[in-house]
């Protein structure tokens, strides 16, 4: 093999390192929702461990080759975190860095949601809720048979479970048997209208994956020492494997947690300061 | 096998007299040459002949079970991955329940994902407009970077198969019930986006496509006695649209009729009108097709007979535009 650039499985980062790159995804969410003046922020704050994990530590990448067959995936079915990813894949050499300031301006490759035919690492096009568990199957249906022991994660929300498609999903991945296959929740809580048990309650997670088949973990979806075990991948494994992470809404800035209303949105200047202020505290306090 | 009585037949035994569904022989053919040829399935792999090739590529064959969005979705990430899957199911469930999975993770990616359309039209007959499909021709169309193919007989589903199974992006091919009467003799070879002229003539173009073919040959044939002489086209693809075919009808022969077993909206008659509009083409032209309603229950024989896409009622229809009546 000539993959001299190979980003290998479960590198050696320090949580303190995978910590500070959580930090610094919600610092260019905030810097990039500032060029297009709306954004979604708090769905990115969610899962901005599981990223810097999945990115920085977990998953077997090439950036010089994006389309490596034997490349981990990160498929999105809440395509909308695509602007938490972007900068991590500038950052890992997959686009120029300079492609950012782009973000969402005309003809730009970056917008809210990711296509798979402009932007390089973005393994599929995404922003329909529901559909990318499918995709996944697709995935790790032709890895297994061209014998690539590739994983193929799909991140999900808690409330797009609410989608038919992720059942029909959930079900014929077990009926597969797809071992490489991994369903990751960031189980934060919230919907657009309101807290999921409110909008459409869809707990318990992990009992319904595991009663499709699935084997099942579940985890504090903020603590990067539990995200980086949960997220490592068992190359003994049988089934199917669903990771329900967790989380809270908008984690990291406080007026931001909890609340459905941060989901899209815009921080005029004196908020953006007082968001960016308390996570870089944290960031050198870390 | 338990059936003595030779009356009897259930959806095993009917498998072989379905002649016109070649796909699933043409794909494991096709599949013998190359690696990257998958099949996927919804529950409906004796309706529609794949059967064949679950049986020679076991390995390539996936049932996904009654989930037809699903089965989309899962073609798109195998596509994704280097694969050239075909996907099969009724028309009304693949274009109708699967058309947003189509659109967003099939045609605007540009994966080459084949969609096997099967009972189109009323092909279902009594099974009623749950199980109809007069509207996919209009719903496949209006999506950016899709093939739309409608191949008439066994021998014209094979070439479609064979002209299109390196072309770029996703193809819908649609499909009738198996029983189509053969139009085709051998293979034709049709470039993607082209009609084919399958009898000359000056007086008046008939347009059809997929089960229409056949009864509009029949159809000018009837019109001979007549003295109105019919060109007749296939019209195999119908988007790309055959733009030349269409001038050239115009040209020489003044008199258009489109055929096709679909709804007056925005299928093969709305788009041939599209060409003649946008084109000032100088003729006379009028739709045939379904009407702009739901069909009545019946054998789908008698539904064509009833609505006249059977050769008397595009023979009427020809007379009529011609002002012969």
């Amino acid at each position: 093999m000539r993959h001299t650039t190979v980003l290998h499985r479960d590198r050696a980062t320090s949580l303190a390192e995978l910590g500070d790159r959580a930090e610094w995804i919600r610092l260019e969410t905030i810097r990039l929702v500032d060029i297009a003046k709306s954004g979604h922020y708090s769905s990115v704050f969610s899962c901005a461990e599981l990223l810097a994990a999945l990115y920085y530590n977990t998953m077997r990448l090439d950036p010089a080759v994006p389309s490596w067959p034997d490349r981990d995936r990160l498929l999105l079915g809440k395509g909308h975190v695509a602007i938490g990813i972007y900068p991590c894949l500038a950052d890992l050499g997959y686009f120029p860095i300079d492609w950012l300031d782009s973000y969402t301006r005309l003809g730009s490759p970056l917008g809210d949601h990711p296509d798979m035919t402009k932007v390089p690492g973005i393994d599929f096009s995404s922003g329909s809720i529901g559909h990318n568990l499918s995709v996944g199957i697709g995935m790790a249906l032709n890895a297994r048979r061209r014998g690539s022991d590739a994983v193929i994660r799909v991140l999900l929300g808690d409330q797009e479970l609410n989608e038919g498609q992720i059942w029909e999903a959930a079900m014929a991945a077990a009926h597969f048997g797809l071992s490489n296959l991994v369903a990751i929740v960031d189980a934060n809580g919230w919907g657009l209208d309101g807290p999921v048990g409110e909008v459409m309650g869809i707990e318990p997670v992990r009992e319904k994956f595991q009663a499709f088949g699935w084997t099942t973990d579940e985890v504090d979806g903020h603590d990067m020492r539990a995200v980086v075990g949960a997220l490592r991948h068992d190359p003994s494994a049988a089934r199917p494997h669903a990771i329900v992470a967790r989380t809270q809404k908008g984690r990291g800035v406080s007026f931001m947690e909890q609340t459905p209303f941060w989901h899209l949105g815009y921080l005029g200047p004196e908020d953006r300061q007082r968001a960016e202020t308390e996570i870089r505290t944290r960031m050198t306090a870390g | 096998m338990t059936i003595s009585d030779p009356g009897s037949w259930n959806i095993e035994t009917s498998l072989p007299r379905l002649t016109a569904f070649t796909m699933g022989n043409e794909l494991a053919d096709l599949a013998d040459g190359r690696d990257d040829i998958v099949v996927l399935t919804a529950d409906l792999m004796y309706s529609n002949g794949t059967r064949e090739f679950a049986d020679r590529h076991p390995s390539r064959f996936h049932n996904l079970g009654i989930a037809e969005q699903n089965m989309v979705s899962v073609a798109a990430g195998m596509a994704a991955s280097g694969d050239r899957p075909y996907v099969a199911t009724f028309a009304s469930f693949a274009a109708l329940l699967a058309a947003e999975q189509i659109r967003t993770d099939l045609a605007y990616p540009a994966l080459p994902v084949r969609i096997l359309a099967h009972h189109a039209g009323v092909a279902m007959g009594f099974y009623g407009t749950s199980h109809h499909a007069v509207e996919d021709i209009a719903l496949m169309r209006a999506i950016a970077g899709m093939t739309v193919a409608s191949p008439c007989d066994g021998n014209a589903i094979r070439a479609v198969l064979r002209a299109t199974v390196d072309l770029p992006g996703p193809v819908y091919v649609r499909l009738g019930r198996g029983a189509e009467k053969p139009v085709y003799d051998t293979v034709p070879h049709v470039d993607p986006g082209h009609f084919l002229r399958l009898r000359d003539g000056r007086d008046l173009t008939i347009i059809a496509t997929g089960v229409a073919v056949h009864p509009a040959l029949e159809a000018a044939e009837a019109l001979l006695s007549r003295g109105i002489r019919a060109r007749v086209l296939d019209a195999m693809y119908i988007k790309p649209i055959d733009r030349a075919s269409i001038r050239a009808a115009a040209a020489d022969t003044g008199a258009i009729l489109t055929v096709e077993e679909h709804n007056p909206n925005g299928g093969l008659g709305g788009a041939v009108a599209e060409v003649i509009a946008e084109e000032r083409l100088d003729t006379a032209f009028q739709r045939h097709s379904l009407p702009d309603g739901y069909a009545l229950v019946a054998p789908p024989t008698h539904l064509y007979r009833h609505y006249g896409l059977d050769a008397a009622g595009i023979e009427d229809r020809a007379i009529g535009l011609l002002g012969h009546g």
